[in-house]
């Protein structure tokens, strides 16, 4: 036994362990392949808006999207995504992240609010796409802004557009 | 090998390892959300139209009834809560407002719905005071009882009579003593008695309910927040309105609430319980129907008028209130939907909003929790401080028409004086006993208690004429 022990560790001081190293390397690659596999990570890549309803908690937004206004016009990376290439990745990657780690730990505030920074891109979705139709707006957005301070949407302390049509992305 | 070499190959190997075991954790973690998201209902226990205990049902629905057991808690509330503490101890008006009458005795605060029963048996109202077997109707898991009354009074025991048998057993129950009716009961409000037991659907058990109900869609009280009256009412009226096959979910998601948060009383001469919607749901329109069956609760102990109690109005002040037009359901504040896993279920445990901001209030109002509950509160604030001004002035009231009493005026003299007391003090309790302080509507409370104040005053104003009429000429 004694003499197996001292063999064993001979092999692995002559090189055994970088074997060993990369067989554990093996499985840690395999075990996170079948994992992303599993958990559909690459879905998350495309703009279907059922890789975003893999998580049952955004059921009820995926139900309501498809009864409002904007189901024929938008998916949800439309509006919650900035339309640039780089800030729309870098976007997918933070909401991947807080999203991922939210459903893991299970400590998010329910009913689901959507944060400051996502509320911005919202808003500023909705200008992109209305802009032509709002132009008049956006020029008084700052008196207006200063007329209605008592109203505060959850997002970025301002008034949002949503605030007022709250139902145009999820229905009502 | 070179020693460097050896040590980087172990620092690689541990890092695989803990590596590993991460992902092997968030793996099953990730099974474990796709299994929730599996939403299975298992079928253990047989549920019929005679299984009247919840746990029975809990085997097959463990998350409603996880939370239906939940309302043995008791909390306060800013201005509420479900403690039994003494009301009159904490409010002296009360006795003088129903001297005479058994709340005069004992009011305490309600608890939780798992208390309907043991609470009523142990009230000095009943204790002290002859009750009838009407009171069972909502403080009791009924159903059941109700229809073995009907079916030993004759009526067949088949589905085709089930709400035959319900409507029989109530007359039968309703008249007995409430110590022999109470022992055909063992369970407070149960899942029997809102749901059927079949499609599991919210359903409708209750004849007074089905009686009251039907009496408003016949008067022609605007009811915008129950679009399906409205509908019955531009029909043929061929058939009787009926709440189980006519009214909308979400109108059931309130009326089931509406079959004992109601205002009542038991009509002679079978103490028939009856809730008084003949002309409509609002205050007056109540009174109006009061007086039309030339009804009163008690006589005044001190004034000798024909006084009013009001009980929990909670459906008919609701349904003047902006939450009812808007389309909200009792249910939707107080049994709030709740994700449990994937699955999203009714909270069954019934309780103030206000122990909930978060999932009563946040899916509409998007506003933080303490800036939600300083709204209510404001509300809650001011119509506590019109109820004290109500309370005062009937209390005024009534020692007026003592003091016109003593001084010898005549009941003629005196008429003026109490049916205004009638009118305020009904007007101050049915605030006094709605439970939301006036939340449900706001508005409507305010007017309500407004108008208590302004008749109570205007009876003063009476008994004090009456009173200088009665002394003679040389005291004036």
């Amino acid at each position: 036994m004694r003499q197996g022990w001292s063999r064993l560790s001979q092999w692995l001081r002559r090189g055994g362990i970088v074997v060993v190293a990369a067989g554990m390397m093996g499985v840690l690659g395999g075990a996170g392949l079948y994992t992303a596999q599993h958990a559909e990570a690459l879905s998350y890549l495309s703009n279907d808006p059922k890789a975003c309803a893999n998580c049952h908690i955004m059921r009820e937004v995926y139900d309501g999207w498809q009864k409002a206004s904007h189901h024929h016009v938008a998916v949800c990376v439309d509006c919650h995504l900035p339309h640039d290439f780089i800030g729309k990745y870098l976007t997918k990657v933070e909401h991947g992240w807080n999203h991922s780690r939210a459903f893991t730990m299970q400590d998010f505030h329910e009913p689901i609010q959507i944060g400051r920074r996502s509320a911005a891109v919202v808003e500023h979705n909705c200008v992109q796409c209305h802009q032509g139709l709002i132009g008049g707006v956006l020029q008084a957005q700052t008196a207006f802004q200063d007329a209605h301070a008592g109203f505060r949407s959850a997002g970025d302390g301002s008034f949002g557009c949503v605030h007022c049509h709250r139902g145009v992305g999820h229905g009502e | 090998m070179a020693r460097r070499w050896i040590w980087v190959s172990a620092v690689v190997a541990v890092f695989a390892l803990l590596g590993t075991i991460g992902i092997l954790v968030l793996l099953n973690n990730i099974n474990t959300r796709k299994a929730e998201a599996r939403e299975t209902v298992f079928r253990v226990a047989d549920i019929t139209e005679d299984t009247t205990d919840p746990e029975v049902w809990g085997k097959n629905f463990p998350l409603q009834y996880d939370s239906y057991k939940r309302t043995v808690d008791t909390v306060r509330t800013r201005y509420g809560g479900s403690e039994a503490i003494q009301r009159l101890d904490q409010d002296p008006r009360l006795r003088v407002l129903w001297n005479g009458y058994p709340f005069a005795v004992d009011f305490r605060e309600d608890r939780g719905h798992a208390y309907m029963l043991v609470d009523q048996r142990e009230t000095e109202r009943v204790k002290q005071f002859k009750q009838p077997g009407a009171c069972l109707n909502c403080h009791a898991s009924v159903v059941t009882a109700f229809r073995e009354a009907g079916v030993k009074a004759g009526i067949p025991k088949d589905d085709a009579h089930f709400m035959e048998a319900i409507f029989k057993g109530f007359e039968e129950i309703n008249k007995m003593p409430y110590a022999e009716a109470t022992q055909l009961v063992e369970h407070p409000v149960s899942c029997i008695d809102c749901h059927d037991p079949k499609t599991m659907s919210i359903r409708v058990t209750r004849p007074a309910f089905i009686n009251g109900i039907r009496a408003l869609a016949k008067s022609d009280d605007p009811v915008p927040h129950l679009p399906s009256l409205e509908r019955w009412r531009q029909g043929d009226r061929k058939k009787e309105y009926d709440p189980n096959t006519d009214a909308t979910r979400q109108e059931m998601r309130s009326m089931v609430c509406g079959q004992c948060h109601v205002e009542y009383h038991f009509a002679p001469p079978d103490k028939t319980l009856t809730f008084p919607w003949h002309n409509g749901l609002k205050v007056e329109q109540i009174e109006q129907h009061y007086k039309d069956v030339n009804w009163k609760d008690w006589t005044h102990k001190d004034s000798g008028a024909d006084v009013l109690k009001a009980q929990h109005p909670e459906f008919e002040m609701w349904s003047q209130g902006i939450h009812a037009r808007s389309g909200v359901a009792c249910a939707d504040c107080h049994m709030p939907y709740q994700r449990v896993g994937a699955v999203k279920v009714s909270n069954h445990h019934v309780r103030s909003p206000m122990l909930n901001v978060a999932q009563a209030c946040q899916t509409c109002h998007n506003y933080p929790e303490e800036e939600i509950k300083a709204r209510v509160e404001t509300i809650q604030g001011r119509t506590k401080k019109l109820m004290d001004s109500a309370e005062d002035a009937v209390v005024d009231l009534i020692r007026a028409i003592q003091a016109a009493q003593a001084a010898g005026a005549s009941d003629e003299a005196l008429k003026k004086a109490r049916e205004l007391q009638r009118s305020a003090q009904w007007r101050t309790d049915y605030v006094n006993a709605e439970n939301s302080l006036g939340f449900h509507a706001p508005q409507e409370a305010a007017r309500i208690l407004g108008e208590a104040i302004d008749f109570a005053r205007q009876g003063q104003l009476e008994a004090v004429k009456a009173q200088q009429a009665a002394k003679p000429a040389t005291q004036r």
